[in-house]
């Protein structure tokens, strides 16, 4: 027998796969009760992502028309429908995220994405505390929430200012650390080691650790609040030291996001990654006006993984992309 | 050799790291949903057996490293080198003490024993996992001691030193379970 045909069992087990449909089932309830709208939205889109450290898969539905992307996520589509008027929504649907692969990571992956208008990205950490909590029932007790800033986490565990420390410094915190990493030009690069190596596995040891106000150079697409520094308000959640969430107060602003997402075309240009076409559509959308609102993307794999205590991610996962 | 980039990384790849060949025994990315990935691999060095933990940005590479494993003939020993044949080309490979290590305890003449070489020079010596080997020496027997439990220590004729039971007489031929260096059981001759 050929080795697909000895290995055609699922990669989770049943217990798991029941666990799953658990949280896919209280998830649904909570927002039903708390007036949220179900959506569906395209994995298929005309338009990519130009995030420079994403890369899209790309299809063709049509012979002979341009190409399609698979979502990265459901942000821009979900955003149409905000400035549509559709009031609080959220969907769950499948992310793709081409050479993502690792006890973390799964190339497709299932996320829960909500906004809420009216909120600011402190308000949604407390409805993301909620959903967790609601969403660990039976299966977790977890402690009590921390939060606390970029800036004080890094302070915290690495005795650093995130904000002022120099490129040299970071380098020799790294160092000072046994992570020596060649090829790092960029602040955030080293910043983004600090955090992935040195900080984030010490978040959420005993209970959900939201972490909020990060660098405004890593805002993506959240406000920037301005101040000495000026922060972007965005939010992540951490459990066992896994990042489970990335949440925004959106930004509002069409001119700002499309000079965002020109800033990260020219970096994608300048590090050799593809060009994407620029999603329009919802640049449109901002331009016709965006409810004032915060939202959230939560990768429920993952948090399935913590909730259940396992090591691999595949363990949640009916088949996992070897077994695909 | 050729160059291997973070994405081609997995299990049992070999590559030069600080000048010493090793082996990939871990392999997992670090990324946050926003921002820059890195992939962080655990790696053997083949030559000092030490493990180290290395971090690379997404997309750097590294030299392949030219290390093959073969199953050969283990020969003899002039006291400097060990020497072992390819028993398919009747080629022959000496192997110092630091490639042969505290493995050369195991090594009998006509076993096949894996070889690691790098650049065609041996570094390191696999012996099979289990050998049998006749004591040359132990502490005279009980007879009927068979179920006591009580243990002795034996000398092999390769001048390993095992753990054997009470029962067991110079002369007899012993299995051993080279990995973890225990007895397995005697050998009917």
């Amino acid at each position: 027998m050929t080795e697909q045909a000895t290995h055609w069992r699922p990669s989770a087990s049943l217990a798991m796969l029941q666990q799953r449909a658990g949280m896919l089932a209280r998830l649904r309830q909570y927002f039903a009760e708390h007036g949220v709208l179900e959506v569906e939205t395209p994995l298929l889109s005309a338009a990519g992502n130009p995030d420079p450290h994403i890369t899209s898969f790309t299809t063709c539905p049509v012979p002979g028309e341009s190409p399609r992307y698979l979502n990265t996520s459901p942000e821009f589509a979900m955003k149409r429908l905000l400035a549509a008027g559709s009031g609080p929504i959220y969907q769950v649907c499948k992310a793709f995220r081409q050479g993502e692969q690792g006890s973390r990571h799964n190339p497709e992956f299932t996320l829960l994405e909500w906004y809420r208008p009216g909120y600011d990205h402190f308000r949604l950490m407390d409805e993301v505390e909620a959903v967790v909590r609601r969403l660990a029932a039976g299966l977790r007790v977890l402690g009590p929430v921390e939060r606390f800033s970029y800036r004080v986490a890094f302070q915290r565990h690495l005795a650093i200012d995130p904000f002022l420390a120099e490129v040299d410094e970071l380098a020799a915190c790294a160092r000072a650390r046994g992570l020596a990493v060649d090829g790092l030009t960029e602040r955030d690069q080293w910043l983004d080691l600090l955090m992935g190596h040195c900080v984030q596995p010490l978040l959420g040891r005993e209970g959900p650790c939201f972490i909020h106000d990060y660098p405004a150079s890593q805002a993506a697409l959240a406000r920037i609040r301005p101040g000495d520094p000026p922060v972007a308000e965005r939010f992540e959640l951490f459990i066992d030291g896994v990042e489970l969430a990335n949440g925004f107060h959106e930004l509002q602003d069409a001119g700002e996001q499309r000079a965002r997402f020109e800033a990260d075309l020219r970096h994608r240009q300048l590090t050799g990654g593809e060009a994407v076409a620029l999603d329009e559509r919802v640049l449109g959308a901002l331009k016709a006006g965006l409810p004032a609102c915060a939202g959230v993307a939560l990768g429920l794999d993952r948090l399935l993984l913590v909730l259940s205590g396992c090591e691999r991610l595949e363990a949640t996962l009916a088949f996992s992309y070897e077994r695909s | 050799m050729a160059n291997y980039a973070t994405n081609e990384f997995r299990n049992g790849l070999k590559v030069m790291v600080d000048g010493d060949p090793c082996s990939m025994i871990d392999v997992d990315m670090v990324k946050p949903g926003k921002g820059q990935a890195f992939t962080r691999v655990k790696l053997r060095n083949l030559i000092s057996g030490r493990v180290v933990e290395r971090t690379y940005k997404s997309g750097e590479s590294l030299p392949g490293a030219d290390v093959m494993d073969t199953d050969m003939q283990y020969l003899y020993s002039d006291g400097e080198f060990w020497y072992f044949m390819d028993p398919s080309s009747f080629e022959q490979v000496g192997a110092d003490a630091a490639a042969v290590g505290d493995q050369a305890k195991w090594l009998k003449e006509q076993d096949m024993c894996e070889v690691t070489t790098w650049n065609d020079r041996p570094i390191a010596v696999t012996p099979p996992n289990f050998v049998e080997l006749t004591i040359t020496e132990t502490d005279p027997g009980l007879k009927g001691d068979t179920a006591q439990g009580g243990i002795k220590p034996a000398t092999l004729e390769t001048g390993a030193v095992v753990k054997v039971p009470l029962f067991i007489e110079t002369g007899e031929v012993i299995k051993v379970d080279t990995r973890s260096g225990e007895y397995v059981g005697r050998v009917k001759s």
